[in-house]
């Protein structure tokens, strides 16, 4: 069977799976639709978390971004799981604790204000939505080069499986997709890894592998090898290249992890456990299983720039000749992400470090893991499930967003604020058009994505970090902050990290409106605009601790809230009042 | 459940939390980022020692800290009587 016959059945295979799950996990209820009804097992909530969470970019692009960072590369590593740490200890018990079914909720509760909680939303769906467009975006690349379909008509078949099921089956039957959906997305990722460890350095686990000597005769560790390659090419050495200075990956790091603790999609998840003891435990849960990914993410990075580089250098110091490149070259010559440039006429490619006699004028990031198994020579089942998989992380965690996103406008903008008394039958129909209406946005933004895409699932970390987890993390461990100082600190926080983003980037993204005013680039100790989320997350909390010198004391009975919160007992089930 | 109580447990709590949050800091940021240089004088199979914290041993030691934390804290939920 042809590669492209193989690839639309398994991925035809798994949608298909998907709906099924969808029709048998069917929404009735808002508790089904917001919280799952409130009784997924810790181990189950885990691996659907571990879905939610590992999305187009940590499928797609991380092991990318390490084989070209190197070492640089384990900010993301880093700071993607240590924020489930942060999780654990500081919100996910205490919010299940407060047993409502949205995190704007618990703000508005917490900090006895409306206003509060629309300001919640308001961040809500902006760290949402940027995120949402690179899961559209993932979903468009995946279809295009691998069912050689147009990027829009991908896209568009990707938007109606998620609707299908998201909007059928609520929280409940994401919940169960997404657990399918992890199963797809491990196994994917896992398989060819195996194999191109096996084939480099005879072991089959890669974690393993990566710290192994090569099989090649030559007795070097792979790693040595590596650096050793790289650095006669001209690239920094591989194990010890920085991502900018030791500040900026501090600040990176702190950044992603305190942006993971406090994106509301995933936070959302762990109001589906039966209670406090659970959520702390899932939460350990779900760490075991993003870390089969990530921590084989850097083996396939290290691994796929060794085979990149034999394949341009074969051993002998040959370059490959232009016309006897391999089949998988010419394939993402025609996506455009990989493209020759004969600048000496000699008809071999050149790929150096040195800009002005490299070759390789282009090697996109992204392709480093989707043509792994090509590059390493793996059979064709093995594509078409790299295909699958990375299908399967960008659906779940789109769905996982557009119900964090359905369910702040209709739970807490429309019953919570505008309509208080809409009966449960007309909440739940309006959630659902809400979400209908959120995959078009972001459908439409995969489309027409402002300015930089590839860099706004990291932005939305930074807006989470600098918005909404000092807001919680402040609502719980103090008895002090009261409302207009939550407020202060969330838009001051949101504020300078936007101003900051946008400074570099253009206001909305949009390329002219840049306003660096004769300031150097990264003037701020150097801290890339990515990793300024930590900052804004400083600011946030010196703002909300000044204004809450000058404002009235809390109320006694939040106070009492606060106090409720810290005792696991008598919990129950998440509830719509 | 009194007070003094609820203070008690709250503190035992925090007390707990910070041990963790500690070993959370230095595996990840003082090994992986601010002493990488100095640890990789050291290697560890193939792997240098900072480069191993950075791209493996971090996330080895915050799923072992999750567990251990949640472990802990049932112990501490049963003692002071506040399990569900």
């Amino acid at each position: 069977m042809d590669l492209k016959t193989l690839t639309y059945l398994v991925v035809f295979g798994t949608f298909a799976m998907y709906f099924i799950i969808a029709w048998l996990a069917r929404a009735n209820s808002t508790s089904e639709f917001y919280v799952a009804g409130g009784n997924i097992h810790p181990v189950l909530n885990g691996m659907a978390t571990g879905a939610d969470w590992m999305s187009a970019a940590s499928f797609i692009s991380m092991a990318g971004l390490i084989a070209f960072l190197g070492y640089g590369g384990s900010v993301f590593l880093m700071g993607w799981t240590g924020g489930y740490v942060l999780l654990a200890m500081l919100l996910a018990p205490y919010l299940r604790k407060h047993g409502k079914f949205t995190v704007p909720e618990f703000i508005g509760d917490r900090f006895y204000s409306k206003t509060a909680r629309v300001v919640a939303v308001v961040c809500l769906i902006i760290a949402s939505l940027t995120y949402i467009i690179g899961q559209m975006k993932g979903v468009g690349v995946a279809f295009s080069r691998f069912l050689e379909v147009d990027f829009a008509l991908g896209l568009g078949i990707g938007m109606f499986v998620v609707w299908v099921y998201a909007v059928l089956g609520g929280m409940k039957g994401i919940t169960y997709t997404q657990i399918a959906q992890y199963c797809v997305l491990i196994f994917a990722y896992t398989v060819p890894a195996v194999f191109i460890s096996l084939q480099l350095t005879g072991n089959p686990i890669p974690q393993i592998g990566l710290g192994s000597k090569m099989i090649d005769g030559s007795d070097l560790y792979l790693l040595d090898k590596l650096d050793l390659i790289v650095t006669d090419l001209g690239f920094k050495e591989y194990t010890t290249a920085k991502l900018g200075s030791t500040l900026n990956m501090f600040a990176y790091t702190m950044s992603l992890m305190i942006g993971t603790a406090g994106l509301p999609h995933v936070i959302m998840r762990f109001f589906t456990v039966p209670s406090v003891k659970d959520a702390r435990s899932s939460a350990g849960w779900a760490l075991v299983f993003i870390a089969l990914l990530y921590t084989v993410a850097p083996a396939v990075g290290a691994m796929a720039r060794l085979n990149l580089h034999a394949t341009i250098q074969p051993a002998g110091g040959d370059n490959l000749v232009y016309e006897q490149r391999p089949d998988w070259f010419k394939n993402w010559e025609k996506t455009g992400l990989l493209k020759f440039e004969d600048k000496n006429g000699d008809g071999k490619i050149q790929y150096v470090a040195d800009k002005s006699n490299n070759e390789m004028v282009k090697v996109d990031r992204d392709i480093m893991v989707l043509a792994n198994p090509e590059i390493a020579k793996l059979p064709n089942w093995v594509i078409a499930l790299v295909a699958a998989g990375g299908l399967a992380a960008a659906l779940s965690t789109a769905a996982g967003l557009l119900l964090a996103i359905s369910s702040s406008i209709s739970h807490d903008l429309m019953k919570g604020v505008l309509m208080p008394n809409i009966s449960e039958k007309t909440e739940l129909l309006s959630s659902r058009i809400v979400m209908t209406f959120a995959i078009l946005v972001s459908g439409y933004l995969g489309l027409n994505p402002p300015g930089f895409a590839a860099g706004t699932v990291a932005l939305a970390f930074g807006l989470a970090a600098s918005s909404i987890f000092p807001a919680l993390m402040m609502g719980i461990f103090s008895k002090k902050v009261t409302s207009t100082a939550a407020i202060a600190g969330m838009l001051a926080g949101l504020g300078v990290t936007l101003l900051y983003v946008f400074q570099h980037h253009g206001i909305m993204f949009i390329k002219g409106t840049e306003f660096m005013m004769g300031m150097d680039k990264h003037w701020f100790f150097g801290i890339d605009t990515k990793a300024f989320g930590s900052v804004g997350a400083l600011v946030n909390f010196a703002v909300a601790f000044l204004v809450t010198k000058i404002s009235r004391p809390i109320p006694a009975e939040i106070v009492a809230l606060v106090e409720n919160l810290r005792i696991p007992s008598g919990a129950g089930s998440a509830t719509r009042h | 459940m009194s007070r003094n109580n609820a203070t008690a447990y709250w503190r035992a709590n925090l007390k707990l939390m910070t041990f963790c949050l500690i070993i959370w800091f230095v595996v990840s940021f003082v090994f992986g980022i601010l002493l990488v240089d100095q640890l990789n004088m050291f290697k560890l199979g193939g792997y240098k020692l900072g480069f191993w914290f950075a791209q493996q041993g971090s996330i080895y030691t915050f799923v072992v800290l999750i567990f251990f934390y949640a472990g802990m804290m049932n112990r501490l939920d049963r003692k002071y009587g506040v399990n569900e």
